[in-house]
């Protein structure tokens, strides 16, 4: 239990649940999925928690198939392929991040206006370069327009906004990546695991760290 | 017949115990072991640990990746069935939504209540912790003493399992031998933590935790706390054998199957039914006690959740267990012509005096713990050491600016990944993104160490909570509270004084902090959100002052208790579930008592 997020969460629900509904008509780009969604119920309070459940089992999933390609495509480029684990999209990311924009969660529906208005910054900066969606750009194009947002301290004024989306979605694309179990391989996370007894630190790890 | 509906239940019972967390799953346990017959009146759903715990899920089974909603303010998989600080149909106000002057009402609406999903943390309260008043002049002193409560704490140690050491350390009471249970193995964290604070004056020892480090003593145990009473011994031992030592993994809070850690449901529950004495009806809300002719309680009022309609069930004496403040929104709409302003209320202090924890926390990251090779460090799920109060004579002698102290509850270690994981790095990272960034998640995962302060709160004025006077229903139809909170200069300078503290520690590991506030008023976190609400209806030795007197029964009703946290008149930096259970059992024993001796 995570005592941490429980606060930030109970302090941005409570200050941000209605200041975001207010500021959404004005701002959802022509031909994107609604910024607005139908009131949904989540999952309630009492779901099943011992089956496994489906992204879109609770509420239905909205993104569009050309946000979706984008979501994979910006997703990989945060977290690809090595020599250790799959890329993002392979582990199924961009499922995770329509599942999450698509909750209805005042957490999620903070977020969703931040990653299509992000969606739709990344096109425009795709076609006012090369005239192209940010999918289709080459490798170098993408790269060099993820270098402008990346970090917000050092992002231009007009790319604040921007810069605000690419942190958010480096958090979803590594919640869903580390979520997965090939996220929990890449970081060699070998517990959830029955023991008979636990032994703790080993000594030969405790003596090379001079802990002994 | 021991889950019994409005139709199945028998028309009269020794005792009505409204509740079934901590207090109630503890009343009732030591009443039905001993002969008397018990009804036990739950407001939430039944609920079965062994076949609804969601023990080895990962987050990928789970929507959102686990992650924190509304509707599970813990994460999908923490126990709490239809709970938290909002429950669908059942609001409370609040006089403010100010940080400063906030105050948030966990509520769990299921048998066990919050015993299901809690942190398991089990410290005793020390000899200073039930006279504070006499030590430093604020607040109010208990009417019982450490003295009177220690055999009690033995017992329940005994009873559901709890792992720590003895120490000696001030104010920090050692365990007879044979109560406590071993301490898990130190992570690697845990060295280096221990070293840093240490070498800062600060001691570490094991924590105390309800986890089943190894099996109980079914032979000896069950003898040590139900002496004479043959088949209570049996029943117990039974019960003891089939719960599961721990298996050192799996989160706590999301319950255990195994019956590894402590829940009402498992611990309490299972042998109390096994006698035959206790009868539960779930789905019951209780709303009012109801007073005889003669001035006394006749039984409680409740709604049937599942028909909607009022029943009434009746007992020779009733105990309110439902947390401290239903309890005191129980007794405050429980209102009649010689109880205008709620039962047992001639005091004018039921619903006065409501205390949290203060809370504050502090991340660290730490360089010497980037990097290690792959670890299974799930052992007891965190908080396996801890730092007791170590300035008792400092702040007696005046030199700390605030009364009272506080522990520090810390974690850290390679823990199951999930969507908090990569969140938030850029402190580290710069905003790096790409291969780099997936080998720094790697650099990063498990270098951080998470610092909690849960300190002690003074009771004031001006944190109480009354009916609400707009008069605000729930769903039943039943008036709700409207809370009042404040903070005192002793909290806001305590959770200042924890964020340097943690920030020194973690400095002296060579690690640096990912922020420390050190204004109190930011770094305290708002009233409730540590969920370790006590008080409303306080025990003292004065009548005119005080709900209950020692015993937990209230100084109006000779046959009306309350077991729970509300009759705390001080609230400990110890977090209070252990004392609740001590305090409760050593009620149950007095009204067995006098139920022999026929003055109930």
């Amino acid at each position: 239990m995570d005592r941490r997020t429980t606060v930030k969460w109970m302090l941005a629900a409570s200050a941000a649940w209605p200041a975001w509904r207010a500021g959404l008509a004005a701002q959802t780009p022509p031909g994107a999925a609604p910024s607005q969604l139908p009131a949904a119920p989540g999952y309630g309070t009492d779901p099943d928690l011992v089956t496994p459940h489906k992204r879109g089992e609770f509420w239905p999933l909205t993104l569009s198939a050309a946000q979706r390609r984008l979501a994979a495509v910006l997703s990989d480029l945060i977290i690809p392929a090595d020599e250790h684990s799959p890329s993002a999209s392979a582990v199924g990311v961009a499922d995770f991040i329509d599942e999450w924009v698509s909750a209805p969660y005042p957490t999620q529906q903070g977020d969703r206006p931040i990653v299509l208005q992000g969606f739709a910054w990344l096109d425009a900066e795709g076609a006012r370069r090369l005239g192209k969606g940010f999918a289709a750009l080459d490798a170098a194009t993408q790269t060099a327009i993820c270098d402008s947002i990346c970090d917000a301290t050092r992002a231009a004024p007009e790319r604040r906004d921007a810069a605000r989306f690419f942190a958010l979605y480096r958090d979803l694309t590594a919640a869903a990546f580390y979520s997965s179990p090939a996220g929990r391989k890449d970081l060699g996370y070998i517990g959830n695991v029955p023991l008979t007894s636990f032994d703790g630190a080993p000594p030969e790890l405790l003596k090379r760290l001079k802990l002994t | 017949m021991p889950f019994v509906t409005a139709k199945t239940r028998q028309r009269a019972y020794d005792v009505i115990v409204v509740g079934s967390g901590a207090a109630g799953g503890q009343t009732a346990y030591t009443l039905c072991m001993e002969g008397a017959r018990v009804l036990m009146l739950e407001a939430g759903r039944r609920y079965t640990p062994a076949a609804e715990t969601p023990m080895f899920q990962t987050p990928d089974m789970a929507p959102l990746g686990g992650a924190n909603t509304p509707q599970k303010p813990f994460g999908f998989y923490d126990a709490t069935v239809d709970g938290g600080w909002e429950v669908p149909g059942e609001p409370y106000v609040r006089t403010t939504e100010d940080h400063a002057g906030r105050f948030d009402w966990w509520r769990a609406r299921m048998l066990g209540g919050r015993t299901n999903h809690w942190g398991r943390i089990s410290l005793r309260n020390g000899p200073y912790d039930f006279k504070p008043k006499s030590r430093d002049g604020l607040g109010f002193d208990w009417p019982i003493g450490y003295e009177d409560v220690a055999p009690y704490y033995d017992k329940v140690e005994l009873l559901i399992g709890v792992y720590g050491s003895n120490e000696g350390l001030e104010n920090t009471p050692n365990s007879p031998p044979g109560c406590l249970l071993p301490p898990p193995k130190p992570i690697v964290s845990d060295y280096l933590i221990a070293r840093s604070a240490r070498r800062l004056g600060i001691p570490v020892i094991p924590g105390h935790r309800a986890v089943l480090t190894q099996a109980l003593d079914h032979r000896s145990n069950p003898q040590r706390l139900h002496p004479g009473n043959a088949k209570a011994q049996e029943i117990l031992a039974a019960d003891m054998r089939s719960r599961a030592p721990c298996l050192w993994a799996t989160p706590c809070g999301r319950g255990c199957s195994i019956r590894a850690n402590y829940q009402s449901t498992t611990v309490h529950l299972p042998p109390a039914l096994a006698t035959g004495n206790l009868d539960i009806a779930t789905d019951a809300m209780v709303y009012e006690v109801a007073l005889g002719a003669d001035g006394r309680a006749d039984g409680v009022n409740f709604v049937d959740r599942t028909t909607g309609t009022h029943e009434h069930a009746s007992a020779r004496v009733v105990v309110l267990a439902a947390s401290a403040c239903e309890s005191a929104r129980i007794l405050l709409n429980s209102k009649s012509p010689h109880f205008p302003d709620g039962l047992a209320n001639s005091s004018g202090k039921v619903g006065r005096y409501i205390m949290d924890t203060v809370g504050s926390d502090v991340t660290g990251q730490v360089p010497l713990l980037e990097s290690l090779p792959p670890l299974n460090e799930d052992g007891a799920d965190g908080h396996q050491f801890y730092m007791p109060w170590w300035l008792y004579q400092e702040q007696l002698a005046g030199k700390l600016g605030f009364a009272r102290g506080y522990h520090v509850e810390f974690s850290g270690g390679k823990r199951m990944p999930g969507p908090d994981t990569g969140k938030g790095l850029e402190w580290l990272t710069g905003g790096n993104y790409g291969a780099k960034f997936k080998q720094d998640v790697r650099r990063y995962y498990g270098s951080f160490v998470y610092f909690s302060g849960r300190g002690e709160m003074i009771p004031n004025e001006r944190s109480y909570c009354e009916i609400d006077p707009g008069g605000v229903k729930d769903k039943w139809g039943i008036p709700v509270l409207r809370f009042h909170w404040q903070w005192s200069e002793h909290e806001r300078r305590q959770a200042a004084h924890m964020q340097r503290t943690f920030g020194d520690i973690i400095e002296a590991m060579g690690g640096k902090p990912k922020k420390i506030e050190t204004d109190g008023a930011k770094a305290i976190a708002p009233g409730g959100l540590i969920i370790h609400e006590v008080g409303g209806a306080i025990m003292g030795a004065n009548p005119k002052a005080s709900v209950t007197n020692g015993w937990c029964q209230t100084w109006d009703v000779p046959n009306l208790f309350i077991t729970d946290g509300a009759v705390f008149p001080s609230n400990a930096d110890k977090n209070p579930t252990l004392t609740i259970m001590a305090i409760a059992w050593r009620a149950a024993d007095h009204i067995l008592e006098r139920l022999r001796r026929k003055e109930l």
